[in-house]
């Protein structure tokens, strides 16, 4: 199974309609397959910190099975124009 | 990715590594599954969650975690002031630590759960911190936050 960066970031964008994503492959830095994820979807709206994270469980739940490491951050695209201008 | 998240997480994954209490009085390290039998069922889990207000399941123990997300929970449970708390070492227990998993439905170690509710890992954990819920969910717990007493201190000054 093939699991880059790329790959993940690709899957996020189509399954959660999101307006951007990072993927970071921090697997350097720690002992096995690690990532480190930032989306930005509307379909994060309303919904709490737990909720968005577990939508984005769901749409990697293969890959995770494979993946030591995950950090995620989730951000409505208010948010994250908020947070760009930090 | 953008800055102040992931510098926060930076800084608090380097902290205390194996630092310890320094002379605190610890939390309460408890171990699953006491008692027979394989301590991982849903209900023993759920038991143990609702035993107390705040239960973790982190790789190592407050003491000495083994893992900079685990570490990265107990030193923001620190922060707060919060000492009477459950810690499950997964590092102990093969069976717990798939059976935690399998209980929230979350693939990832360290877990917090709050009032019996699961809460996320470290991730959500942090940034609940950075925008003061944290606070206000220890509050609902009865749970004072220490640091509401630091920023007390700094107003009156």
């Amino acid at each position: 199974m093939e699991l880059s960066a790329e790959y993940l970031r690709e899957k996020l964008q189509r399954d959660l309609e999101a307006e951007h994503v990072e993927v970071e492959d921090t697997t350097p830095n720690r002992c096995a397959s690690s990532f480190r994820v930032l989306v930005v979807s509307a379909k994060f709206e309303g919904k709490p910190l737990l909720q968005r994270h577990r939508l984005v469980n769901t749409c990697l739940a293969e890959e995770l099975l494979h993946i030591h490491a995950f950090e995620q951050k989730t951000l409505t695209p208010e948010q994250w124009a908020r947070e760009r201008q930090k | 990715m953008s800055g102040s998240l992931s510098r926060a997480a930076a800084a608090l994954l380097r902290w205390g590594r194996g630092a310890g209490g320094g002379g605190l009085r610890g939390p309460g390290v408890r171990r699953a599954g006491s008692g027979g039998g394989g301590g991982s069922s849903a209900e023993q889990l759920d038991a143990l969650v609702k035993k107390d207000k705040v239960v973790v399941f982190l790789k190592g123990t407050p003491e000495q975690p083994q893992c900079g997300f685990s570490n990265a929970v107990v030193q923001i449970l620190r922060l707060h002031g919060v000492r009477n708390y459950a810690a499950y070492n997964v590092l102990d227990d093969p069976q717990l630590r798939q059976g935690i998993k399998d209980y929230s439905n979350w693939p990832t170690i360290p877990q917090v759960y709050l009032n019996g509710e699961f809460v996320g890992g470290c991730d959500i954990l942090l940034q609940m911190h950075q925008n003061g819920d944290l606070v206000e969910e220890l509050k609902k717990l009865g749970i004072r936050s220490a640091l509401l007493d630091e920023k007390k201190d700094q107003d009156s000054k």
